[in-house]
């Protein structure tokens, strides 16, 4: 016997826009730590999580426990809503942009006044 | 023939996990352009339908690497790589202060080592989300071409941090190798 199986039309897309934008986020905030504890000293030796690893191993600790923090409140929040995802995707692939850049060690000089 | 642990290590890092992650993280955006195919999306007729079982596997695997990669590098490799060198230390056991010590060599840790050590960490990260919507939101990526863009967006963009950071780190490891440690014998002597 053939299986029906009822598919909504417009499934909603709040949790994958709570995965991209979390991502994109925790992408940014990467580069931000990153280009922040190569200007501060003292920044630096708070993010020595692990001394043989030193300030990256606080620097990835922090973003990725921040996207994932990001990622669960909004993925609760959003579960049944559908949002005008253009937006979100373009705002996202901006902090995406950023972050990206932010790792590229000459553009976080730039900040430094390097 | 031998090989010491420093450099075992290392290439499980670069070579298995590393590898593995770059050609499946190729792998899958071929497979994602395949899935954006307009004539596929309206012959899939049941979109909820959960992914085949050797996809699931094939994407865990490859964020599995992925994050293996990261990990061993940050937490196993890279003490090895910027431990401090005693004054009058063999300065070839401690790359990074073999890189510092010459000014023709010391943008390799300064511009390479620098970018590759936070890039890499992108790759993962997008992976893990690319393949949590694949596998728990394909009625969501059918539905939406929105979605379909921007997931294939970051597919690309954790193709490119993952290049960026494998390919330094090739290079790296060519000017100023990981080594030492304990000696590993792979093979007996052919003398």
């Amino acid at each position: 016997m053939t299986e029906i199986r009822l598919v909504p039309q417009n499934p909603a897309n709040g949790p994958v826009a709570a995965a991209v934008l979390s991502c994109a986020v925790g992408c940014f905030l990467l580069g931000v730590l990153a280009v922040a504890a190569d200007g501060s000293k003292r920044l630096a030796a708070t993010l020595n999580f692990y001394h043989p690893s030193g300030p990256l191993s606080g620097v990835t600790t922090v973003a990725i426990a921040l996207w994932l923090v990001c990622w669960a409140v909004l993925a609760t929040r959003w579960r049944n809503r559908s949002l005008a995802f253009g937006k979100l995707s373009a705002f996202a692939f901006l902090l995406l942009a950023l972050g990206l850049l932010l790792t590229f060690p000459p553009f976080g000089d730039l900040f430094l006044g390097r | 023939m031998e090989i010491t642990l420093r450099e075992l290590v290392t290439s499980i890092h670069g070579m298995l996990f590393g590898g593995f992650f770059l050609m499946a993280l190729f792998g899958a955006l071929v497979l994602l352009l395949d899935w954006n195919n307009p004539d596929r999306i309206a012959g899939d007729v049941s979109p909820e339908r959960p992914a085949p079982r050797w996809q699931t596997i094939y994407l865990v695997a490859m964020v599995a690497a992925g994050w293996a990669a990261v990990l061993s590098g940050a937490y196993m490799i890279y003490p090895w790589y910027r431990a401090v060198a005693p004054t009058g230390a063999d300065l070839a056991l401690y790359p990074q202060r073999l890189l510092m010590s010459h000014p023709t060599t010391a943008g390799w840790h300064n511009f390479g080592m620098e970018w590759k050590e936070h890039v890499a960490w992108i790759a993962p990260m997008a992976s893990t989300m690319v393949a949590w919507v694949l596998l728990k939101h394909r009625a969501a990526w059918n539905a939406h071409r929105a979605v379909r863009t921007t997931v294939l967006g970051f597919a690309a963009v954790a193709f490119l941090a993952a290049a960026i950071a494998g390919g330094w780190g090739a290079m790296i490891n060519k000017k100023a190798p990981v080594q030492g440690g304990q000696s590993i014998q792979l093979m007996g002597s052919t003398k």
